[in-house]
Order: structure tokens, then sequence, then C-alpha cells
């Protein structure tokens, strides 16, 4: 059922077999074919500037005034590639072995040994279209060890490589925007996907500013709108981030694969208040100099809450520098889930710091007596300076306070090595899909995974897909399942805007954020899932009855714009508690209580779970229907991670 | 040529014509003032109106007083499409606005202080310039003893005065001349004319601090050694030296004359 | 660190759509926390209106940390208020007191038409880096990184025009509300590196011209545009792209936009 469509051979030949298998379309028949981009991230830029460039027409939709406003644009740390700059022992083999390592081998190889193939060619990509890079003294690029790599392979540009590289896609989207290969669409949010005879053959779009439903045809549709992480409320994705597109995907026919999978990163800037609207990151880079510790005793912690004492007047012996302790040979730069886990054991015990007590410390006094101070400025000014500006505490002088938050999202609309879902014609790339990351993301592959995808897979992989319709023909506009989809779309809006509850949307994206994070959060376990479930159902339910939507279609509208968000974050968090029921094992950021090693480290089960998670839907509140694509390791010998 | 046309006209190319008339005329002002100093010379104005002379009829100068002319009113019209272009770019106004936390009064007010110096520049044309040209100044002839170098300065009649001449008699050199510098003596008598020109050199000295840096920025010279000596000679030269030095004439005349 | 709770009058500029006319209405904003950030206190007001069944302010935001650019609001007379060097989702409220009036308006442009509320249109931005904000590059077929050593001090200067997000902060803050200080930016990225170089001075002509085409105001040089830059682009980018542009104009034989 789930062909995943792997090439034969051996893995470092796969992909370059690949493509000379892939059928090529003539370049004057590129274009007569039309692809819709949603999402204008590092993914959607650069895939619809570079099918552009090869003579296809593209659409662009995206949510926000400019396609430069996507969320990739907040990436801070970097980006790997596997150059070997260094010398220092880094090859593609070695950074595809790291990411399958890191994601506790729960990705495929064959992709994932692809995103280390061509990570080389996007930084040159990068560099060529004028990206700043940091460099040496001597002019070439710089690198960095970043997220518990053993090797420096992280391109980055000072706290936002993530800006950068966006720019970057972005200005090659304009360059084809100018030339009128790109027809770029903003303030428009993606509500369908049409299907004709099984085929995605085009999206029905709402233009936030006047409210008109339309739809666009297309040959094929990719999907490059990013993650779900907003499903938790507090999150650091963007507030706009949403599930929206590729819900209705899902809900059109495409799988939904490891929905349990999310990343929660260790170095964000911890909740103050109900308030709070979005969850800040630090880069993880702050690691690299940074300790993290926790009083040794419950009695200095709860002192410190009551703010009785200061973090300085804990001395050294009562300090517990717990990553350093636990795993002297990563210390402080344990992969994410790892430190995230920890922390939060620290708090569950009751050591916690900061007036919640959901906070651990993250220690510069070290770093700056080593390095003096304005070393420490250079390297990490700005990221102080954010967390100055946002919690009025001066990090030079106190340690700063970290608590994990929700990060990323490694499942993902279910695709196959062509990044097309199990909708033809229909194709997820960058967060939007599930592909490269496992169980869980490193550092500095989020960017790596958008770029190669947009860049280097799709402009070969869509061509084939053209080439098999057999036809050179337009979409047939006058189709009826345009008008059909158009229509049902707008059915829904008008029933979002006759809701008229007591209840705001934020109201029940709050609680659904709490259920959420308390069940299906850093830890999970059958009661607390099964209990979730219930209450996401409830929730639903109160959504659908107690909710008001105020204004009109044909406005801007904040109410209406998140309640239909909302509206699919509540039938995607009862997925996330399905499969994260099914996956009694523990892996990556999946940690299930029940199966954790006797020093509380998560345990995979790779006898009854290496495998993918594709979910099918079903009709409204119908339980869906789980595929199993199962994961073959030819070349990696599974083991248990380790960072003692 | 549509090339320059075109660069003429953007905005930046409008911004360049006030930039290079802005310019020369801060180097006339450095001339001007060289020159008007001798009205500080205690000769009855001979220095003076021997230069008032040469400035009007030296061929070159009086070309490049042409130039000048052309200047003020080519940086003055510029100046008001400017405005007129850039209050468009903002047709709705902030209803509250605090300018200054991020910039200074006189970089945001340079129309109105260029409007000050505007109407001082008619004023000071006609109490001068026109008297000057017209023949509405009185005359006066110079007598300098060869041996001594002694000069007396006696007033003549219009009907004594053909045109400015120097000559010598009798072992004597004789000038005569327009006097202007009795003008400007006379004219700054005047408390009122002189408040205005007192007040006209402080615009001056706003217009010029902002002036002559933003000029240079115009022109695209930016760098790092040399920016700090440009922003001394706005501040030192063109922000106070020289406006203070021509604010002293009036005063001069009004306080010790 | 110390947390205070304060009662706000605000002034905010409502305008149903691009086609009405708006006016400044008066909402009391009560209970609020020194810790919120500003967006987070107008989240909190919308949540009021909205439980009243009235329409919430709209206003343009999104990943509130201050990178993507997407949050403006001109607040008591500066864009992204009073603090200097942060944008409008990272000034916090403890910037405000008791009792304060805040007047928020959007930024005011007529390149930047109001289309709801507190948000505008700023498409003009994209336009002006459709017409030559790249480096002509297509996907494939490029150079190694390190084929093109660039000195660090080029590559650092490169990156800090570059961090521009393109809020237009600057337009908002120019009396005349140009938008120099965004061209120049981007000019000068590609400007000062070797990528850029192949199509420098067309660059520079063709960015120029659209900015002149969305009808931004002229620069005077106040440096307003530099003070409330939330990145802190400098002003230098302007004298760049103005020695760019005459060059090209002046000095240039061949011109493809001439």
């Amino acid at each position: 059922m789930l062909d995943s469509k792997i090439p034969e051979g051996p893995l470092a030949e796969k992909w370059s077999k690949h493509k000379f298998n892939l059928k090529l379309v003539n370049p004057a028949n590129k274009r007569k074919f039309t692809i819709i981009v949603v999402g204008t991230g590092l993914a959607g830029a650069s895939a619809a500037a570079s099918l552009a460039e090869l003579g296809y027409n593209v659409k662009t939709f995206c949510y926000q005034d400019s396609p430069r406003r996507a969320h990739s644009i907040a990436a801070q740390g970097g980006i790997n590639a596997a150059k070997n700059y260094q010398n220092d022992g880094d090859s593609v083999y070695r950074l595809f072995y790291d990411t399958i390592k890191g994601g506790d081998y729960r990705a495929r190889e064959a992709n994932v040994h692809r995103l280390a193939e061509v990570s080389v060619n996007i930084i040159d990509q990068c560099v060529a279209q004028g990206v700043p890079f940091a460099r040496e003294y001597g002019g070439l690029l710089d690198n960095r060890s970043f997220g518990g790599a053993q090797v420096s392979r992280t391109f980055y540009a000072r706290g936002q490589t993530g800006q950068q590289l966006l720019l970057g896609a972005y200005s090659a989207l304009n360059r084809q925007i100018h030339t009128g290969k790109v027809i770029s669409y903003t303030r428009h949010e993606m509500l369908d996907v049409v299907m004709i005879d099984g085929h995605a053959k085009g999206v029905v779009t709402r233009d936030l500013k006047t409210g008109e439903i339309e739809a666009h045809e297309g040959h094929a549709v990719l999907l490059c709108t990013g993650g779900y992480g907003n499903v938790f409320f507090l999150s650091t994705n963007a507030m706009g981030c949403n599930v929206t597109a590729a819900w209705r995907a899902h809900k059109r026919g495409a799988y939904f694969a490891n929905p349990c999978y999310t990343q929660i990163h260790p170095t964000c800037i911890p909740v103050t208040g109900d308030h709070q609207s979005k969850l800040t990151l630090m880069s993880e880079s702050l690691r690299n100099d940074g300790r993290v510790w926790v009083p040794k005793t419950v009695e200095l912690a709860e002192k410190l809450r009551k703010g009785q004492i200061k973090a300085s007047d804990i001395k050294e012996e009562e300090r517990d520098y717990f990553l350093e302790r636990k795993y002297p040979s990563f210390g402080n730069l344990v992969p994410r889930d790892v430190a995230s886990r920890n922390a939060k054991m620290m708090c569950d015990e009751g050591r916690g710091v900061g007036t919640t007590g959901l906070a651990v410390y993250l220690d510069f006094a070290e770093a700056i007596q080593r390095m003096g101070e304005d070393t420490v400025r250079a390297k990490y000014g700005n990221l102080f300076d954010m967390y100055y500006q946002i919690t009025d505490e001066n990090p030079y002088k106190q340690p700063m306070r970290i608590y994990p938050a929700v990060h990323y999202t490694m499942g993902g609309l279910w695709v196959d090595y062509n990044l097309m879902t199990s909708i033809p014609g229909l194709y997820a790339l960058g967060e939007c899909n599930f592909s490269d990351h496992g169980a869980n993301r490193l550092g500095a592959s989020a960017l790596m995974q958008g770029l190669a995808d947009g860049y280097f897979v799709i402009p070969y992989t869509v061509g084939d897909y053209l080439t098999n319709l057999g036809s050179f023909a337009p979409v047939d506009k006058k189709h009826p399942a345009f008008e059909a989809t158009r229509k049902e779309v707008e059915d829904k809006v008008k029933k979002l805007l006759s809701l008229k509850g007591s209840k705001t949307v934020d109201d029940i994206h709050k609680k659904l954020g709490h259920i959420m994070w308390e069940y299906c959060g850093m830890a999970r376990n059958e009661n607390g899932l099964k209990k979730a479930k219930g209450l996401i159902q409830e929730l639903r339910k109160e959504f659908w009855s107690d909710v008001t939507v105020l204004g009109d279609n044909e406005e801007l509208n904040l109410s209406l714009e998140k309640a239909g968000r909302v509206a699919d974050f509540l039938e995607l968090g009862e997925l996330m508690v399905d499969d994260a029921l099914n996956r009694s094992e523990s892996c990556g950021g999946h940690f299930r209580e029940e199966s954790a090693t006797p020093e509380g480290e998560a345990k995979r089960d790779d006898e009854h779970f290496a495998y993918v998670s594709a979910w099918q839907y079903n009709g409204d509140n119908q339980p869906e229907t789980l595929h199993k694509e199962e994961l073959v390791f030819e070349n990696v010998k599974l083991t248990q991670r380790s960072y003692k | 040529m549509s090339s320059f046309n075109r660069a003429l006209t953007s905005t930046l190319g409008k911004k360049l014509i006030m930039s290079l008339t802005g310019l020369f005329l801060c180097t006339f002002l450095i001339v001007h003032l060289i020159g008007n100093l001798q009205l500080f010379k205690d000769d009855a104005g001979k220095a003076f109106n021997d230069y008032a002379y040469f400035m009007t009829h030296f061929p070159p100068i009086k070309a490049v007083s042409y130039l000048l002319y052309a200047s003020i009113i080519i940086h003055a019209i510029y100046a008001l499409i400017l405005t007129i272009y850039n209050k468009k770019a903002r047709p709705v106004a902030y209803a509250s606005y605090a300018g200054n936390k991020n910039s200074t009064w006189n970089s945001r007010n340079m129309g109105i202080l260029g409007t000050v110096l505007l109407v001082f520049i008619a004023t000071h044309m006609a109490n001068f310039w026109w008297k000057f040209h017209n023949d509405q100044v009185p005359y006066i002839e110079y007598r300098t003893d060869l041996s001594t170098l002694e000069t007396q300065a006696t007033e003549i009649s219009a009907g004594d005065f053909i045109d400015y001449q120097k000559f010598t008699q009798d072992g004597e050199e004789i000038t005569k001349a327009r006097d202007l510098y009795k003008q400007v003596s006379y004219a700054f008598q005047n408390p009122l004319l002189v408040a205005f020109y007192v007040l006209a050199m402080a615009a001056l000295s706003f217009h010029l601090i902002h002036g002559f840096r933003s000029a240079f920025q115009t022109l695209g010279f930016d760098h790092k050694k040399y920016v700090p000596i440009i922003r001394f000679l706005a501040v030192w030269i063109f922000g106070i030296i020289i406006p203070i030095a021509f604010a002293a004439m009036p005063l001069y005349f009004f306080f010790c004359k | 660190m110390s947390e205070k709770t304060m009662n706000l009058t605000l002034k905010v500029w409502r305008q149903k759509n691009e086609n009405t006319k708006g006016k400044f209405v008066t909402i009391q904003a009560k209970g609020i926390s020194s810790d919120m950030s500003f967006l987070e206190m107008l989240d909190v007001v919308n949540e009021d209106l909205t439980r009243k069944g009235e329409d919430p302010i709209y206003f343009d935001h999104d990943c509130r940390e201050g990178i993507c650019g997407m949050c403006s609001l001109h607040i008591n007379g500066q864009p992204h208020g009073p603090k200097q060097g942060t944008t409008t989702c990272q000034l916090h409220m403890r910037s405000f007191h008791d009792g304060q009036t805040i007047v928020i308006e959007p930024w005011r442009a007529a390149a930047f038409p109001v289309i709801k509320d507190l948000a505008v249109d700023r498409t003009a931005f994209d336009r002006i880096q459709q017409a030559g904000g790249y480096v002509s590059v297509n996907t494939g077929g490029v150079p190694d990184g390190n084929a093109i050593p660039i000195p660090k001090i080029k590559a650092d200067e490169a990156f800090e025009s570059a961090t521009c997000i393109g809020c237009g902060a600057c337009v908002a803050a120019c009396k005349n509300a140009s938008a120099m200080l965004f061209v120049s930016a981007k000019i000068s990225q590609y400007a000062l590196l070797p990528q850029g170089q192949a199509e420098r001075y067309d660059r520079a002509q063709a960015m120029v011209e659209q900015m002149d085409k969305e009808g931004f105001g002229a620069c005077t040089v106040t440096k307003a545009c530099e003070a409330e830059c939330p990145v802190g682009i400098k002003l230098t980018n302007i004298a760049r792209m103005n020695r760019d542009y005459l060059n090209a104009k002046f000095f240039k034989e061949k011109t493809i936009h001439s």
C-alpha cells in the first residue's frame, strides 16, 4: 500500500541513479505546466524559484504580507553541510550517520543520505546568491560545532542564519517574480486541495484582505507550509504558523506520518504568565559555553523561588550541573531531547528555579571568567540582549533562566522518496513533511532540509510526475471539482462565522495547548494520553458550540483566521495523541514513560516499532487507519543512543 | 541624454542638484566673507569699495556671479519641488509625532530655515546689490598722497561721478567710487534690520551644520577617515565661524559706528 | 523582574479598510502586566473586545521575536515605540507607566496604504526587491562556497546591511516617508560582496527607479531612520547607494535601465 519508492542499489548511489532514471520534461514543454507552491519559507521559496528558473509557471501563496516573512526567518543557529572545510573528519557519510542516529533510527536511510549529499551544494548556492555567511580572517567560510556534533560543519550568519538563507531564497524568488514566471499571492491562506480523478489539481485559497475564496489550478501542488507546533498554543513558532494546509490535504487523502514526533527545545525563555503569547527560543549555541545547573537541594530551590536568595548566593558545591554529571562525554551539548527531558526532571523533582519553578539556570559566569566578557559579548551579544529585553535580567551578571519549549515537529505529511504525498501530484517539502529527521531533529538540520528539498530534490522529482501525466494540456478550470471545493470552503467559512458563543478562539486554543503540553508533551504515558483524547474530543465539541467568531468574511478578520486554524488543531491534536498511544516505545522526542532504561533514558523498541506510522483520514470523528512503512536499515547498526 | 534626464529627475538626482548648488553656495560664502572683512578696515571704506567694484566688474567673477544667482534660484526651486514631493509621500500626518527622539530640529526644518535665508537674501540684495547697481548709493572720492600714503575721503555728488576711476595726479592717487561702504553703514543703523540679519545668520548656522554634511552624504561621499573632517568643517567653519563673522558686521556698524 | 500591574488609556487608530476613513478610538486597557510585550497587551485588549462582541484591533505580527519584520505600530510618536533598537513585539510594557495614555497609529506613507486598523500594505518593498534585489544565478552550477575568499571585514559589513528585516520603520520614522534606508541596505549588501558585482550598477538604478515609482519621499538626512531602525542599519548604506547610482548614471557607458 505505502510505496516509499526508495531506489535500489548502494546507499551512496541511490540518488544519482534515481536522478538518471527520472523522466525529464522537454524545456519547451515546461512552460505548459503550472505548479502551485503553498508557503514561501526556505522550502517554498527555493522550490518556486528553482522551478521557475527551469521554465515552469509557478504560483506562490503565503499568509504573510510578504514571502520574506515565513517563519524560516527565525532560525538562529546555522545550517549543516558536509563540506569538511575544517579537515576534522566530516564527510557525507558522517553527516548521514549523525542525522540517522540523532533521529533515533526512525528516518529513512535513503532520504537522509540524499540530504547529506546535497547539503554541500546548498552552501555553494547560498554563497552565490550573496548570503553573507560568517567568514574567517582569511576570507573563507567559518564553521562551528553545533547541537552536540563532534565536527564543525555548521555554517552560520551570526544569530540569524534563517533570515539570511530565507532572504537568499526570497531574492531568487523575486527575480522570478520580476520575469513573470512566478505569480506571488500574499495574504492568501490555502484552505483546501482540489482533487480531480484522484490527483491534486489545484488549491482553494482565501484572500485574507478581501475574503474572496478562489480556486487556483495547477498540474502539481507543493505544500511547504511548515510544522504544527502551535497545536501547543505556546511554542517557538510564529503566531500564524498552522497546520491548516497540511491538515486539509490530509482530509483529502494525504497520509499524516508520525504526528507524535515533536521536538522540545531546551533553551527557551521560561513562561511568565497567562498572557504569554509565544515562547522565545535562544540559540542552542549558548550551550557551547553556558553551563546548565539547578540547586542540589529542594530547600535551596524553594528559597530561590521565593526570592529569599539569589543564584549567586548558592555555593559551587551546592550546585548540580546535571548534564555534565550525567553525560560526562557530551556534557551540556547533549541532543535537544535529552537536555529538555533532564530539565523537566529537575523541575519535577522540585529543584526548578524562577518564580514558577519551571526553569533551570544556564550560567555564563565560568565562560566570562575564561574568555572575558568582551569575547562572550562578541559571540552571544545579540542573544544576551534579547534575553535582557524580554526578562529585564542581565545575563552577564546573573545566570539565564531557561526552560524547554515546543520548537519543531518532525512528523508531517507522509511523502515518498520523491517527496510526493499519498495523493498523486501533491508534494510536501521542508518541515511540512516527515521525511528526514526521524524522531528527533539535530540542530542546524531544518534549514538544510528545507533548502535541500526546494533547491535540489523537487526540481528533479516533479518533472517525472508531470511527464507521466501524458499530456501537456492545461488543467481544466471549468471542471466541477473547482467550484465544488470552493463552495465547500465557503460553507465552512460561513459555518465558522455563524458561531456566536461565549468563548474566544484563544480560550479554546489555550486549553488545547494545556492538554497537549500536559499529556502529549515531553513525557507521555498511556493513561495520560487516553485522558487527553477524551479531553480533546470534549474541547472540540465546546469549540463548535460555544466559541464566538466575529466580523464578516469580506475583511481582514482576526477571529475568523484563528478559528479556522484552531478547528484544524483540534483535530490534529487527537491524531497526535492516537499516534503517541500507538507508539508505546520511546524514541527521540517521543518519550513514553513506560519505555525507559533503568537510568530513565528513552528506550526504543526496534523489534516492534521500526516503522513510520502513516495515518489515513476516514471522515469526521472517525478513527483513522494506521499504515506502517517498515524502516529498513542496511547501512547503520541500530544502537541505543548514548551520550554518557 | 535620457540617462542624464532620468538621473536628474529621480529623487536622488534632485538631491544631487540640491547638494551641488548648496556646496557651491557654501564656497561662495567663504569668498564673500573674506571680501566683506574689509568692512572692518578703518579706511573710510576704500578697500571695501574697491573690492565691490572688482567683484562687479572683473569678467570671470561676473560670470561666476550669474552662476551664483542661478544656484540660489535652483536651490530654492528644487527645495520647493522636493518639499511638495515629500509631503505627497505622507498624505496623512501622524497625530503623535516625536521627532525630537530620533532627529535634530534643524534637519527636519531645512525648508523653514531655507525660507528665512531666501527672505534674507532678497532683503540683502535689495539693500545693497540693487542700490549699488542702480546708482542709489552715495559716491566718494579718495585722494591718497603717494609720498605719505595718507588718504582723505570726500563725498562727491552724482554730477561729479562718471564711473569708477582710479588715476594718479600730482603725486596723488585719486579714486572715485560708488560708496557701498556708506550704504552699509547707513543701513545698519536700523535696529530691525540688524536684528533680522543676526536672526538670519542663526538660521544660516543651523542650515549649514546640517546642509554641508548632508551634501556630502547625498553625493555618496562617506568615509570613516574623512567624514569626521567634514563634520568638523560643518560645525566650526559653516556652523560657527562664518555665521558669527557675518553677524558681527551689522552689530559692528550698529554699535561702533 | 519585579512585575507591576498597570491601567492604560489607548488611543487606537481604527479603520475598516483601505476605502473608508479611519478615526481614533479610546480604549481602556486594565490590569496590564509590566512583563507583557506590547503585542501581548493588545492581545489582552482584543480578548476583552471579542468577549464584548466588538471587532478586535487588527495589527500585523507573526514571529514575535523581532526578526520577521511583520509587526509595525507607531507608538506615542515613534515607530516600534519609545525603545530604540527593538521591534514592537520585543517592546515590553515595563517601558510604560501606570495611567499613561498611549497613541497607537499605523505607519503613515502614501506607499503604505492602511488596509485595516493598524495594518498597512508594504508590498511596495517587495516590488523594489523584485526590481533588482538579487544576484542572477540559477540553482546549481555555482562555484564552491570557498572559491572566492571575501575579506572578513567586507563580509561582516555586508552582513550588517543584510540584517534589515523589512519592517518599514525607516519609512515610518522619516518625515518624508523615504525608503532609502531599506533600499540602500539591500543595494549595499550586494555592492559589498564579490557575488554582487556583475549587476551592481544595474541593480542600483533599477531599485532606485522602482522606489521612486512607489511614491516614497526623498532623503533629507535627518537620520531618523537610522535612530529608529530596530536592527541598526546605518546611514552609510544610503551614501553607498547614492554613490553607486550616480556613478552608474554619469560614468557607466552601458546601462540597461537607461
